[in-house]
């Protein structure tokens, strides 16, 4: 499979509307109730402005949420939502999105959510590769348990679980997923309405997976998390922009580039000025070898967030566990052109038999 | 030689060996042979906890035993009347079990000294008078067999491998068991290997032709056919049945099946067995663990699917917060608990009934579950059909209760006639239920409540995505009554809980009443004495009933299908008798909940050995109980009540 039939067709099956529709017919009559300046209200309303222009059907479209303030998300958009238990909506969602190939599957979820108690669940969506888009909200807190450290939280954070600092590594939920080997791994910012609908859009026509990553600014909790990112006097500096087929270019100036160190394969930051301009990095997000995709989410800063890189890791196209599943049923039924009924009675009376008369 | 034949009415056989003896297949064989023949029939299969323990040693000893006879019979039978071990420490696993006279055949090839010390024996015990109370018959069955298959050029570990299909003929000689089966099985079986099959069929009519010439073997027994209803029948353990019960529910629903599950024993069969059966628009999804299997299948419950999930006791434990969600977003979800001994890990290989009250109450918050138990491995099919209407009809995930025993044991199967069948129906929701009024209360429009509820069973609409106008959120947050949006009310949540367990007590409307199997009671000369059970232990609790009563004395039998709710009579059914006995294999679990509903003092009688209660044993507590409630009566009113 060439990795450059991109778009791939991720919503194919799922029915269309002609119909222009518009943001307030996914807007739900229920009143949105997080706290004032958090940062969830732009993703929704990211959201409420994009998912018109899929031109999908609305009832084929489905939310599922775990737990979490992010995880309201579905109440507040007129589509099929369930709002499930804590860490589990990827399981979830794995069995909706496999028994029903007209249906466009979203999954919300927070860092709490994804990462601690449902872990296991998003790395093995990652590894089977079902067609699921998933909106990881990284405030890199607890919001709702109203603000214990998370496993995104900096080293030595301090919070009310952790009065002396937290003593656990956090986890770059980007590298995470491209070590899950995700086909679609993007991170991107609360703020940024363009990109963030970008990059969504790109999630949509992803088949298979796609972690999202936004960084999402909780106010309460974890206030200023993303400043170096969001604020204008450091943004420029602070965000790699990975553009598909370019150059890996930023600063003001756009005086920063990144290379490839040739001994350990892992990549650098560099002043432009100072290397050859043939060694600086193209980002290719169309690779099929995640490593140069996981070398560039190690640019990421691990403890409080002065630079990271913003846009689409890694975007190829794999087989995906939903479509390969419904294959093999395809494949079954098509065998013996019996009525059910007549194959059930065939299938319980298969085996050794006796007769009394 | 001419031989005698000695008629029997009924024979308990063990098979029991090595691991890598291949007595399993033995059993199997045995008993295809006899479901054949036309014996009613009930196994037992006896696993090693481990795949692989050291050879010779007893933990690595596997067994199958088979109870056949010329009536109907309800247990593989208390103690076998013979065993067949393959070597010491075979025997001395089982010679306990084994009847005083029994017969005990065993490959003395086996009794080297090195693997008499494996076994525990300080001195062989062919050689010395230990075993004087049964009849020993030693066989060389590795050396015939080896002898036999020789020509094939097999190495001779391999040749030695088919001695239990040597052991297989001479028993299907002794009882006269037909052979074509099994070879045709052999030949199908080894089919890629010819040697391997050549050496197994060899082997097997070796087996026939020594028990035929030899004089070690005089008599061969006959054992007749039993009566039984016309119709075709099979051979069926639970857990295939259960597979079979959750594809006949899926077509008969016609709604697609979906398994999440995670592997554990012994559930895993109904994974492998439905990953066989995509052809019925069956979806097996192998999960990364039990939360994960059940998440997926309540997935697809919302998306329109009969979601199923199988598992044991420790995976339950892990699917209970699932299970409450399925409970708040009243969904069809069937929950398939095939029990094992416990708690923790516990004894993975050997049955108990003692996860009742975690499926009755191991959830957070007052989260009823409808529960419906098998009695009999054949049962499992009736029970996943039932299961499958009260989650469909009701919305809501349903508990079923299936054992080790159940789940491997096997019997005849009168094989059901599809057409006869009960459908089910799934009433997808398709339209607007509710008309939205102004203030003034003019209609103004119509639109779409999750929550309204059928006046009749309770149950919420189910409307799955795709379906036009319907676009409506669901969750573990408390529903408001009706529309379904979030609410916080306190007199709503009242209303709700109390809602969703007037629900599930609903199901008990569609309930048929308690049959009690009193053979006096029309003429006014009923029984004073219940043995009430649920679950597998319907097969000894029968027959210790039948011993209870060939002695002469008065005793009524009734079994639950449903525990939760409890049949809507059986609060009078407890009271009509003096004493109820409540046979288990746990501590007393259904004796709880029946003391706390309905106050009646039931009698427990429990057993958590990891094998099904002994029929004989339970008979002589029944006949006590029997013995002491009448004294009681006749001797002093008072006394009485206090039995009672
Ligand atoms: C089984 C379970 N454990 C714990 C909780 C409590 N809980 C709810 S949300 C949450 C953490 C949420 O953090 P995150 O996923 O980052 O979401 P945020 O609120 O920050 O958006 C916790 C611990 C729960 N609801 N369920
Ligand atoms: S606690 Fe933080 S994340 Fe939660 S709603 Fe408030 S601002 Fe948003
Ligand atoms: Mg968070």
């Amino acid at each position: 499979m060439s990795t450059t039939e991109l778009p791939f067709p991720g919503l194919r099956g799922v029915p269309t509307n002609d119909e222009p529709q518009n943001r307030k017919e996914y807007t739900s009559d229920q009143e949105v109730r997080w706290c004032p300046g958090c940062g969830d209200y732009a993703v929704l309303a990211a959201v409420q402005g994009f998912l018109p222009e899929l031109g999908l059907k609305r009832e084929n479209i489905v939310f599922v949420s775990g737990i979490g303030c992010s995880s309201r998300f579905p109440y507040y958009l007129d589509t099929y939502g369930m709002h499930s238990i804590h860490g589990r909506a990827p399981a979830i969602a794995t069995g909706l999105a496999t028994a029903r190939e007209d249906l466009s599957v979203w999954v919300v979820t927070g860092d709490g959510d994804a990462l601690s108690i449902g872990g296991n669940h998003l790395i093995h969506a990652l590894r089977r590769n079902v067609n699921l888009k998933i909106l990881l909200f990284n405030n890199r807190i607890y919001g709702l348990t109203k603000g214990q450290y998370s496993p995104t939280s900096e080293l030595g954070k301090v919070t009310k679980s952790t009065p002396m600092g937290s003593l656990d590594n956090p986890f770059n939920p980007v590298s995470l997923a491209l070590g899950a080997e995700g086909t679609f791994v993007a991170r991107t910012i609360d703020s940024d309405r363009k990109h963030l609908t970008s990059v969504l859009s790109a999630a949509a026509a992803h088949r298979g997976t796609a972690l999202v990553e936004i960084y999402q600014n909780c106010p309460i909790f974890n206030d200023g998390a993303f400043d170096a990112i969001k604020d204008n006097q450091t943004r420029s500096d602070a965000i790699i922009p990975l553009v598909h087929g370019e150059q890996i270019r930023f600063g003001a100036e756009l005086q920063y580039g990144v290379v490839r160190d040739k001994d350990t394969g892992s990549v650098f930051a560099v002043e432009v000025a100072d290397v050859d301009e043939s060694d600086l990095l193209v980002h290719d997000a169309h690779a099929n070898d995640p490593t140069t995709a996981f070398a560039l989410s190690r640019l990421t800063d691990a403890g409080v967030l002065h630079r990271a890189p913003i846009g689409i890791f890694r975007q190829v196209q794999h087989p995906t566990y939903d479509d390969l599943a419904r294959e093999q049923v395809r494949t079954a039924r098509g065998g013996d052109g019996l009525e059910s009924r007549e194959a059930l009675a065939g299938l319980l009376g298969s085996g050794d038999t006796w007769t009394v008369a | 030689m001419t031989k005698q034949v000695k008629q029997l009415d009924r024979v308990i056989i063990r098979f029991a060996g090595d691991s890598g003896d291949g007595m399993q297949l033995t059993g199997d064989r045995f008993t295809q042979e006899t479901a054949t023949f036309g014996n009613d029939l009930s196994t037992l299969p006896n696993f090693p906890a481990e795949i692989r323990a050291p050879q010779g040693t007893l933990p690595g000893v596997s067994s199958f035993q088979v109870h056949f006879a010329d009536h109907d019979i309800l247990t593989p039978g208390d103690q076998p009347d013979v065993l067949v071990a393959m070597n010491p420490a075979a025997l001395r696993a089982n010679l306990g079990d084994l009847k005083k006279g029994g017969t005990v055949i065993v490959d003395s090839h086996d009794f080297t000294a090195r693997n008499l010390t494996k076994a525990g024996y300080a001195e062989n015990p062919l050689e010395n008078d230990s075993l004087a109370e049964y009849d020993v018959q030693p066989v060389d069955l590795t050396g015939m067999t080896v002898e036999a298959v020789k020509e094939f050029g097999l190495s001779r570990k391999d040749a030695a491998r088919a001695k239990n299909m040597f052991a297989l003929g001479l028993l299907s000689w002794m009882y006269g068991r037909p052979t074509e089966p099994t070879i045709t099985f052999l030949e199908r079986r080894f089919a890629k290997a010819a040697d391997i099959r050549d050496a197994n069929v060899t082997a097997f009519k070796a087996g026939w032709n020594f028990g035929e010439t030899t004089e070690t073997f005089v008599v061969q027994y006959e054992i007749k056919p039993a009566p039984m209803r016309s119709g075709t029948y099979r051979n069926i353990t639970g857990n295939l049945a259960l597979a079979y019960g959750l594809i006949a529910g899926a077509t008969q629903s016609g709604l697609p099946l979906f398994l999440g599950s995670y592997p554990i024993t012994p559930a895993s069969d109904i994974l492998h067995e439905l990953s066989k059966h995509k052809r019925f628009g069956v979806t097996t999804f192998q999960a990364e663990d039990e939360i994960a299997g059940i998440g997926a299948a309540l997935g697809a419950a919302f998306a329109g699917s009969l979601g199923v999930t199988t598992t044991s006791g420790p995976g339950i434990a892990l699917k209970s917060e699932t299970i409450g969600l399925g409970v708040m977003m009243e969904l069809p979800l069937l929950v398939i608990d095939v029990q094992r001994g416990g708690p923790s890990t516990g004894l993975p290989t050997k049955t108990e009934q003692a996860d009742l009250l975690q499926a009755m109450f191991g959830r957070n918050g007052e989260a009823p579950v409808p529960i419906v138990a098998p009695q009999s491995p054949a049962d499992c099919f009736d029970a996943a059909l039932e299961a499958a209407r009260i989650a469909i009809t009701y919305r809501t995930p349903v508990m079923l209760l299936s054992d080790g025993y159940l789940a491997n044991g096997s019997e005849p199967w009168a094989i059901p006639a599809v057409d006869e069948l009960p459908t089910i129906d799934p009433s997808f929701a398709t339209g607007p239920n509710h008309e939205v009024r102004d203030k003034d209360g003019n209609v103004t429009g119509e639109d779409f409540w999750p929550y309204l509820r059928d006046p009749e069973t309770l149950a919420r609409p189910w409307a799955v995505p795709g379906t036009a106008g319907l676009e409506h959120r669901i969750g573990g947050l408390e529903k408001g009554d009706g529309h379904g949006n979030i609410s916080y009310d306190p007199a709503n949540h009242d209303l709700m809980v109390r809602t969703r367990a007037a629900k599930v007590e609903r199901i008990a409307d569609t309930i048929p009443p308690l049959e009690v199997d009193d053979p006096g009671a029309e003429t006014g000369d009923g029984a004073r004495v219940l043995v009430l059970g649920w679950g597998s232990t319907y097969g000894p609790i029968g027959a210790a009933v039948r011993q209870v009563r060939d002695a002469g004395l008065r005793v009524a039998q009734a079994h639950l299908r449903h525990l939760n709710p409890f049949p809507k009579d059986l609060g009078d059914v407890l009271k009509r008798y003096d004493a109820v006995m409540v046979p288990e294999m746990n501590l007393g679990q259904l004796s709880m909940l029946l003391r706390a509903k309905y106050l009646v003092d039931v009698v427990g009688y429990n057993h958590v050995r990891g094998l099904p209660l002994r029929a004989a044993e339970l008979a002589e507590a029944v006949t006590h109980l029997i013995e002491s409630t009448s004294d009681a009566v006749d001797t002093d009113i008072e006394t009485e009540e206090v039995v009672r």
